[in-house]
Protein backbone atom coordinates (compact mmCIF):
# COMPACT_ATOMS: atom_id res chain seq x y z
CA UNK A 1 0.00 0.00 0.00
CA UNK A 2 0.93 3.80 -0.56
CA UNK A 3 0.87 5.83 2.64
CA UNK A 4 1.28 8.70 0.82
CA UNK A 5 -2.39 7.89 -1.52
CA UNK A 6 -3.66 6.67 1.81
CA UNK A 7 -2.85 10.08 4.03
CA UNK A 8 -4.04 11.99 1.34
CA UNK A 9 -7.30 9.62 1.20
CA UNK A 10 -7.58 10.45 4.83
CA UNK A 11 -7.81 14.36 4.48
CA UNK A 12 -10.85 14.05 2.09
CA UNK A 13 -13.99 14.60 4.69
CA UNK A 14 -12.38 16.73 6.15
CA UNK A 15 -9.14 19.17 7.05
CA UNK A 16 -7.11 17.66 9.59
CA UNK A 17 -3.39 18.03 11.68
CA UNK A 18 -0.62 15.92 10.93
CA UNK A 19 -0.79 14.30 14.46
CA UNK A 20 -4.19 13.13 14.03
CA UNK A 21 -3.47 11.98 10.68
CA UNK A 22 -0.81 9.77 12.07
CA UNK A 23 -3.04 8.27 14.53
CA UNK A 24 -5.94 7.55 12.37
CA UNK A 25 -3.13 6.36 9.71
CA UNK A 26 -1.97 3.95 12.56
CA UNK A 27 -5.60 2.85 13.64
CA UNK A 28 -6.62 1.60 10.17
CA UNK A 29 -3.44 0.46 8.26
CA UNK A 30 -0.47 0.50 10.56
CA UNK A 31 -1.39 -3.27 11.84
CA UNK A 32 2.50 -4.04 12.00
CA UNK A 33 4.40 -1.27 12.65
CA UNK A 34 2.95 2.63 13.49
CA UNK A 35 3.60 5.29 10.86
CA UNK A 36 6.74 7.46 11.82
CA UNK A 37 5.93 11.63 12.65
CA UNK A 38 8.98 12.36 10.49
CA UNK A 39 7.88 10.07 7.34
CA UNK A 40 4.00 11.42 7.73
CA UNK A 41 5.43 15.29 7.68
CA UNK A 42 7.62 14.23 4.64
CA UNK A 43 4.69 12.94 3.27
CA UNK A 44 2.49 16.04 3.68
CA UNK A 45 5.70 18.26 2.50
CA UNK A 46 5.71 16.47 -0.98
CA UNK A 47 2.22 16.08 -1.44
CA UNK A 48 1.52 20.24 -0.94
CA UNK A 49 4.72 20.03 -3.21
CA UNK A 50 2.24 18.00 -5.38
CA UNK A 51 -0.58 20.12 -5.36
CA UNK A 52 -2.78 16.85 -3.68
CA UNK A 53 -3.05 19.06 -0.24
CA UNK A 54 -2.50 22.97 0.60
CA UNK A 55 -1.84 23.80 4.39
CA UNK A 56 -4.50 25.79 5.76
CA UNK A 57 -2.44 28.15 8.41
CA UNK A 58 -1.84 27.98 11.96
CA UNK A 59 -4.27 27.41 14.77
CA UNK A 60 -3.94 25.01 17.47
CA UNK A 61 -4.86 21.16 17.65
CA UNK A 62 -4.41 18.85 20.23
CA UNK A 63 -1.53 17.80 19.37
CA UNK A 64 1.68 19.62 19.25
CA UNK A 65 1.22 20.39 15.94
CA UNK A 66 -0.07 24.01 14.12
CA UNK A 67 -0.87 23.64 10.97
CA UNK A 68 -4.02 21.90 9.32
CA UNK A 69 -4.43 20.63 5.71
CA UNK A 70 -7.14 20.20 3.46
CA UNK A 71 -7.21 18.66 -0.03
CA UNK A 72 -7.39 20.43 -3.07
CA UNK A 73 -9.45 19.19 -5.80
CA UNK A 74 -6.43 17.88 -7.55
CA UNK A 75 -5.70 15.19 -4.46
CA UNK A 76 -9.59 14.14 -4.45
CA UNK A 77 -9.08 13.59 -8.64
CA UNK A 78 -6.12 11.37 -7.54
CA UNK A 79 -7.65 9.90 -5.01
CA UNK A 80 -10.35 8.45 -7.15
CA UNK A 81 -8.05 7.48 -10.04
CA UNK A 82 -6.29 5.23 -7.59
CA UNK A 83 -8.93 3.54 -5.79
CA UNK A 84 -11.02 2.95 -9.01
CA UNK A 85 -7.90 1.31 -10.47
CA UNK A 86 -7.24 -2.40 -9.63
CA UNK A 87 -3.68 -3.44 -8.51
CA UNK A 88 -1.88 -5.87 -10.91
CA UNK A 89 -1.98 -9.33 -8.55
CA UNK A 90 1.56 -9.77 -6.72
CA UNK A 91 3.26 -12.94 -8.11
CA UNK A 92 6.34 -12.60 -6.10
CA UNK A 93 6.02 -15.14 -3.75
CA UNK A 94 4.31 -17.68 -5.79
CA UNK A 95 7.04 -17.51 -8.88
CA UNK A 96 9.76 -17.62 -5.95
CA UNK A 97 8.30 -21.19 -4.84
CA UNK A 98 7.76 -22.18 -8.04
CA UNK A 99 11.71 -21.65 -8.69
CA UNK A 100 12.78 -23.29 -5.28
CA UNK A 101 10.40 -26.17 -6.31
CA UNK A 102 11.71 -26.49 -10.09
CA UNK A 103 14.83 -26.33 -8.41
CA UNK A 104 14.77 -28.89 -5.88
CA UNK A 105 13.39 -31.15 -8.49
CA UNK A 106 16.55 -30.55 -10.85
CA UNK A 107 18.86 -31.47 -7.91
CA UNK A 108 16.63 -34.73 -6.70
CA UNK A 109 16.29 -32.91 -3.42
CA UNK A 110 13.17 -33.17 -1.17
CA UNK A 111 10.62 -31.25 -3.04
CA UNK A 112 7.57 -31.93 -0.53
CA UNK A 113 10.02 -31.16 2.28
CA UNK A 114 10.54 -27.57 1.14
CA UNK A 115 6.89 -27.31 0.44
CA UNK A 116 5.84 -28.82 3.69
CA UNK A 117 8.19 -25.97 5.35
CA UNK A 118 6.52 -23.86 3.42
CA UNK A 119 3.03 -24.50 4.16
CA UNK A 120 4.05 -24.83 8.02
CA UNK A 121 5.43 -20.86 7.73
CA UNK A 122 2.19 -19.58 5.92
CA UNK A 123 0.22 -21.65 8.51
CA UNK A 124 1.93 -19.73 11.33
CA UNK A 125 1.31 -16.69 10.03
CA UNK A 126 -2.27 -17.23 9.59
CA UNK A 127 -2.55 -18.74 13.17
CA UNK A 128 -0.99 -15.17 13.83
CA UNK A 129 -3.67 -13.13 12.13
CA UNK A 130 -6.36 -15.35 12.90
CA UNK A 131 -5.89 -15.34 16.92
CA UNK A 132 -5.11 -11.04 16.25
CA UNK A 133 -9.06 -10.82 13.80
CA UNK A 134 -10.48 -12.64 17.03
CA UNK A 135 -9.22 -9.25 19.33
CA UNK A 136 -9.96 -6.61 16.31
CA UNK A 137 -12.35 -4.32 16.00
CA UNK A 138 -14.61 -4.42 12.46
CA UNK A 139 -11.77 -1.74 10.53
CA UNK A 140 -8.77 -4.22 11.12
CA UNK A 141 -11.06 -7.36 11.11
CA UNK A 142 -11.55 -6.95 7.32
CA UNK A 143 -7.46 -6.03 7.25
CA UNK A 144 -7.02 -9.11 8.67
CA UNK A 145 -9.54 -11.03 6.45
CA UNK A 146 -7.16 -9.66 3.27
CA UNK A 147 -3.89 -10.69 4.34
CA UNK A 148 -6.09 -14.44 5.61
CA UNK A 149 -7.33 -14.71 2.17
CA UNK A 150 -4.02 -14.01 0.45
CA UNK A 151 -1.85 -17.04 2.78
CA UNK A 152 -4.60 -19.32 2.04
CA UNK A 153 -4.58 -18.00 -1.85
CA UNK A 154 -0.71 -19.45 -1.28
CA UNK A 155 -1.29 -22.75 0.60
CA UNK A 156 -3.80 -23.81 -2.45
CA UNK A 157 -1.14 -23.34 -4.51
CA UNK A 158 1.31 -24.99 -2.28
CA UNK A 159 -1.23 -28.34 -1.65
CA UNK A 160 -1.81 -28.45 -5.40
CA UNK A 161 2.05 -28.69 -6.35
CA UNK A 162 2.64 -31.05 -3.51
CA UNK A 163 -0.26 -33.23 -5.22
CA UNK A 164 1.12 -32.49 -8.71
CA UNK A 165 4.98 -33.11 -7.95
CA UNK A 166 5.00 -37.06 -9.35
CA UNK A 167 3.73 -35.36 -12.21
CA UNK A 168 6.37 -32.18 -12.26
CA UNK A 169 9.37 -34.51 -11.22
CA UNK A 170 8.60 -36.60 -14.48
CA UNK A 171 8.39 -33.35 -16.61
CA UNK A 172 11.37 -31.99 -15.23
CA UNK A 173 13.17 -35.33 -15.28
CA UNK A 174 12.42 -35.01 -19.12
CA UNK A 175 13.37 -31.95 -20.05
CA UNK B 1 -13.39 -49.33 33.89
CA UNK B 2 -16.99 -48.02 33.82
CA UNK B 3 -15.49 -44.76 36.11
CA UNK B 4 -13.08 -43.86 33.97
CA UNK B 5 -15.53 -43.91 30.82
CA UNK B 6 -18.10 -41.72 32.06
CA UNK B 7 -16.21 -39.72 34.48
CA UNK B 8 -17.85 -35.97 33.57
CA UNK B 9 -14.75 -33.78 34.56
CA UNK B 10 -11.23 -33.96 33.33
CA UNK B 11 -10.12 -33.56 37.15
CA UNK B 12 -8.28 -37.11 36.63
CA UNK B 13 -6.09 -36.45 33.30
CA UNK B 14 -2.34 -36.58 34.40
CA UNK B 15 -0.66 -33.21 34.72
CA UNK B 16 2.16 -34.20 32.02
CA UNK B 17 1.40 -35.98 29.14
CA UNK B 18 -0.97 -36.42 26.13
CA UNK B 19 -4.82 -37.08 26.66
CA UNK B 20 -4.64 -38.96 23.43
CA UNK B 21 -2.24 -40.86 21.99
CA UNK B 22 -1.98 -43.08 18.84
CA UNK B 23 1.15 -45.11 18.19
CA UNK B 24 1.84 -47.13 15.08
CA UNK B 25 -2.25 -47.36 14.56
CA UNK B 26 -3.38 -48.92 11.15
CA UNK B 27 -6.41 -49.19 9.75
CA UNK B 28 -7.34 -51.29 6.72
CA UNK B 29 -10.59 -51.26 4.25
CA UNK B 30 -10.21 -54.73 2.22
CA UNK B 31 -7.07 -54.24 0.40
CA UNK B 32 -6.91 -50.70 1.13
CA UNK B 33 -4.87 -49.96 3.94
CA UNK B 34 -5.98 -46.30 4.97
CA UNK B 35 -3.91 -45.50 7.74
CA UNK B 36 -0.23 -46.80 7.93
CA UNK B 37 1.25 -46.54 11.18
CA UNK B 38 0.45 -43.27 12.50
CA UNK B 39 2.23 -41.62 15.94
CA UNK B 40 0.52 -38.56 16.86
CA UNK B 41 -0.25 -37.14 20.68
CA UNK B 42 -2.49 -34.38 21.24
CA UNK B 43 -1.83 -32.83 25.08
CA UNK B 44 -4.87 -31.68 27.25
CA UNK B 45 -6.62 -28.96 26.37
CA UNK B 46 -5.07 -28.28 23.16
CA UNK B 47 -6.60 -27.65 19.75
CA UNK B 48 -5.37 -29.43 16.93
CA UNK B 49 -5.95 -29.36 13.66
CA UNK B 50 -5.79 -32.45 10.95
CA UNK B 51 -5.74 -31.32 7.78
CA UNK B 52 -4.74 -33.40 4.61
CA UNK B 53 -6.37 -33.88 0.81
CA UNK B 54 -9.01 -36.27 0.12
CA UNK B 55 -8.39 -39.84 0.64
CA UNK B 56 -5.02 -39.61 3.15
CA UNK B 57 -7.08 -40.88 6.33
CA UNK B 58 -7.56 -38.12 7.86
CA UNK B 59 -11.21 -39.05 8.76
CA UNK B 60 -10.63 -43.15 9.32
CA UNK B 61 -7.41 -41.23 11.58
CA UNK B 62 -10.06 -39.43 13.62
CA UNK B 63 -12.72 -42.59 14.13
CA UNK B 64 -9.93 -44.04 15.56
CA UNK B 65 -9.04 -41.35 17.84
CA UNK B 66 -12.56 -41.22 19.07
CA UNK B 67 -13.45 -44.97 19.37
CA UNK B 68 -15.66 -45.33 16.80
CA UNK B 69 -13.30 -47.75 14.79
CA UNK B 70 -11.26 -49.89 16.17
CA UNK B 71 -7.41 -49.97 15.00
CA UNK B 72 -6.32 -53.30 12.91
CA UNK B 73 -2.93 -52.69 14.77
CA UNK B 74 -1.34 -50.11 17.11
CA UNK B 75 -2.82 -48.71 19.82
CA UNK B 76 -4.97 -45.91 21.00
CA UNK B 77 -5.22 -44.18 24.45
CA UNK B 78 -7.08 -41.67 25.78
CA UNK B 79 -6.83 -40.59 29.83
CA UNK B 80 -4.62 -43.71 30.75
CA UNK B 81 -7.44 -45.88 28.55
CA UNK B 82 -6.61 -47.88 25.87
CA UNK B 83 -9.66 -47.74 23.96
CA UNK B 84 -7.90 -49.98 21.13
CA UNK B 85 -8.96 -52.57 23.44
CA UNK B 86 -12.64 -51.21 24.76
CA UNK B 87 -15.58 -53.84 23.31
CA UNK B 88 -18.16 -51.67 21.44
CA UNK B 89 -20.21 -51.01 24.35
CA UNK B 90 -17.69 -49.69 26.20
CA UNK B 91 -16.68 -47.48 23.65
CA UNK B 92 -20.07 -46.45 23.15
CA UNK B 93 -20.26 -45.38 26.70
CA UNK B 94 -17.14 -43.81 26.16
CA UNK B 95 -17.99 -41.49 23.28
CA UNK B 96 -21.64 -40.67 25.05
CA UNK B 97 -19.59 -39.41 28.50
CA UNK B 98 -16.38 -38.20 27.63
CA UNK B 99 -16.21 -36.93 24.13
CA UNK B 100 -17.84 -34.83 21.85
CA UNK B 101 -18.59 -34.35 17.87
CA UNK B 102 -19.77 -32.29 15.44
CA UNK B 103 -19.58 -33.24 11.39
CA UNK B 104 -19.99 -31.14 8.46
CA UNK B 105 -23.77 -31.36 8.12
CA UNK B 106 -27.12 -33.82 8.88
CA UNK B 107 -26.52 -34.43 12.57
CA UNK B 108 -29.59 -32.69 14.31
CA UNK B 109 -32.71 -34.52 14.81
CA UNK B 110 -35.23 -32.25 12.26
CA UNK B 111 -37.81 -33.20 14.22
CA UNK B 112 -36.81 -32.20 17.56
CA UNK B 113 -36.52 -28.34 18.25
CA UNK B 114 -33.10 -26.36 18.16
CA UNK B 115 -33.09 -26.83 22.69
CA UNK B 116 -34.66 -30.26 22.37
CA UNK B 117 -31.06 -31.28 20.11
CA UNK B 118 -29.02 -30.19 22.51
CA UNK B 119 -30.61 -31.55 25.23
CA UNK B 120 -30.56 -35.29 23.61
CA UNK B 121 -26.89 -35.65 24.74
CA UNK B 122 -27.83 -35.18 29.01
CA UNK B 123 -31.14 -37.16 28.72
CA UNK B 124 -29.11 -40.40 27.10
CA UNK B 125 -26.53 -39.95 30.53
CA UNK B 126 -29.81 -39.80 32.45
CA UNK B 127 -30.06 -36.51 33.57
CA UNK B 128 -32.98 -35.27 34.62
CA UNK B 129 -35.65 -33.59 31.68
CA UNK B 130 -36.10 -29.94 33.30
CA UNK B 131 -32.38 -30.11 34.60
CA UNK B 132 -31.43 -31.02 30.83
CA UNK B 133 -33.82 -28.17 28.98
CA UNK B 134 -31.96 -25.64 31.59
CA UNK B 135 -28.24 -26.68 30.81
CA UNK B 136 -29.72 -26.45 26.59
CA UNK B 137 -30.77 -23.32 27.14
CA UNK B 138 -27.58 -21.50 28.54
CA UNK B 139 -25.94 -23.36 26.03
CA UNK B 140 -28.15 -21.55 23.44
CA UNK B 141 -27.16 -18.10 25.34
CA UNK B 142 -23.46 -18.80 25.36
CA UNK B 143 -23.59 -19.51 21.52
CA UNK B 144 -25.77 -16.44 20.26
CA UNK B 145 -28.53 -18.40 19.71
CA UNK B 146 -30.82 -17.08 22.18
CA UNK B 147 -33.60 -16.46 20.25
CA UNK B 148 -33.05 -20.12 18.05
CA UNK B 149 -34.32 -22.41 20.92
CA UNK B 150 -38.05 -23.19 19.78
CA UNK B 151 -37.01 -23.79 15.80
CA UNK B 152 -36.59 -26.71 13.92
CA UNK B 153 -33.43 -27.29 12.44
CA UNK B 154 -34.80 -26.52 8.84
CA UNK B 155 -36.18 -23.31 10.29
CA UNK B 156 -32.54 -22.24 11.41
CA UNK B 157 -29.51 -21.03 8.74
CA UNK B 158 -26.41 -23.29 8.32
CA UNK B 159 -24.39 -21.26 10.66
CA UNK B 160 -27.03 -21.21 13.49
CA UNK B 161 -27.49 -25.07 13.21
CA UNK B 162 -23.78 -25.35 13.34
CA UNK B 163 -23.59 -23.60 16.25
CA UNK B 164 -26.63 -25.93 17.94
CA UNK B 165 -24.42 -29.14 16.78
CA UNK B 166 -21.55 -27.40 18.97
CA UNK B 167 -23.71 -26.59 21.88
CA UNK B 168 -24.93 -30.32 21.55
CA UNK B 169 -21.61 -31.56 21.50
CA UNK B 170 -20.36 -29.37 24.20
CA UNK B 171 -23.20 -29.98 26.89
CA UNK B 172 -22.04 -32.73 28.22
CA UNK B 173 -18.51 -30.77 29.62
CA UNK B 174 -16.54 -33.80 26.96
CA UNK B 175 -12.60 -34.04 27.62
CA UNK B 176 -12.29 -34.13 24.06
CA UNK B 177 -14.41 -32.51 21.06
CA UNK B 178 -13.36 -33.86 17.80
CA UNK B 179 -15.35 -31.99 14.71
CA UNK B 180 -15.03 -33.19 11.01
CA UNK B 181 -14.92 -30.62 8.85
CA UNK B 182 -17.01 -28.52 11.23
CA UNK B 183 -17.29 -25.26 8.33
CA UNK B 184 -17.76 -27.26 5.56
CA UNK B 185 -20.88 -25.91 4.80
CA UNK B 186 -20.65 -22.62 5.64
CA UNK B 187 -19.94 -19.36 3.90
CA UNK B 188 -16.97 -17.58 5.27
CA UNK B 189 -18.72 -15.22 7.54
CA UNK B 190 -20.81 -18.27 9.20
CA UNK B 191 -17.75 -20.24 9.67
CA UNK B 192 -15.98 -17.68 10.90
CA UNK B 193 -18.86 -17.11 13.34
CA UNK B 194 -18.98 -20.97 14.27
CA UNK B 195 -15.09 -21.42 15.28
CA UNK B 196 -15.17 -18.18 17.29
CA UNK B 197 -17.97 -19.73 19.13
CA UNK B 198 -16.00 -23.15 19.56
CA UNK B 199 -13.26 -21.71 20.35
CA UNK B 200 -14.15 -18.73 22.80
CA UNK B 201 -15.74 -22.38 24.82
CA UNK B 202 -13.16 -24.90 24.49
CA UNK B 203 -11.03 -22.52 25.70
CA UNK B 204 -12.57 -21.17 28.56
CA UNK B 205 -13.60 -24.56 29.49
CA UNK B 206 -9.99 -26.57 28.96
CA UNK B 207 -11.63 -28.80 26.79
CA UNK B 208 -9.16 -30.69 23.95
CA UNK B 209 -10.43 -30.83 20.23
CA UNK B 210 -9.59 -32.03 17.22
CA UNK B 211 -10.75 -30.83 13.94
CA UNK B 212 -10.64 -32.44 10.62
CA UNK B 213 -10.67 -29.91 8.01
CA UNK B 214 -9.11 -29.21 4.62
CA UNK B 215 -9.46 -25.58 4.81
CA UNK B 216 -6.90 -24.00 6.03
CA UNK B 217 -8.80 -20.89 7.62
CA UNK B 218 -10.50 -23.03 10.21
CA UNK B 219 -7.38 -24.97 10.91
CA UNK B 220 -5.70 -21.72 11.59
CA UNK B 221 -7.91 -21.58 14.40
CA UNK B 222 -6.02 -24.51 16.14
CA UNK B 223 -3.21 -24.28 18.30
CA UNK B 224 -0.81 -26.19 15.56
CA UNK B 225 -1.71 -28.58 12.84
CA UNK B 226 -0.97 -32.24 11.57
CA UNK B 227 -0.86 -33.26 7.98
CA UNK B 228 -2.15 -36.64 7.12
CA UNK B 229 -0.61 -37.73 3.51
CA UNK B 230 -0.69 -41.13 2.01
CA UNK B 231 -2.51 -42.86 5.61
CA UNK B 232 0.91 -41.07 7.78
CA UNK B 233 1.88 -38.49 9.39
CA UNK B 234 5.34 -37.29 8.21
CA UNK B 235 7.91 -38.02 11.26
CA UNK B 236 8.12 -35.61 14.05
CA UNK B 237 5.23 -33.72 13.24
CA UNK B 238 2.63 -35.60 15.28
CA UNK B 239 5.14 -36.40 17.75
CA UNK B 240 7.07 -33.82 19.22
CA UNK B 241 9.70 -35.67 21.10
CA UNK B 242 9.88 -38.42 18.76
Amino acid sequence: MESSLALLGLLCPQPSYGYDLKHAYDRFFATRRPLAFGQVYATLSRLIRDGFIVALGEEAGDGPDRKRYAVTDQGRDRIGQWIFTPDPPNDHLQSNLFAKTIIALLIEDDAERLLDLQRAEHMSRMREFTALKREADIAHVLIYDYAIFHIEADLRWIDLTSARLLELRKDVAQR
Amino acid sequence: MTALLTRETAQSIPADGPILSARAVVKRFGQTEALRGVDLDIEPGEVLAVMGPSGSGKSTLLHCLAGVLAPDDGSVVFDGIEISRLNERQRSLLRLNRLGFVFQFGQLLPDLTAVDNISVPLLLSGVRRNEALKRADDWLERLGLGDAGQKLPAELSGGQAQRVAVARALVTNPTVLFADEPTGSLDSLAAEQVMNALLDQVKAAGTTVVIITHDPRTAAYADREVIVRDGRIPAGNGVRSA
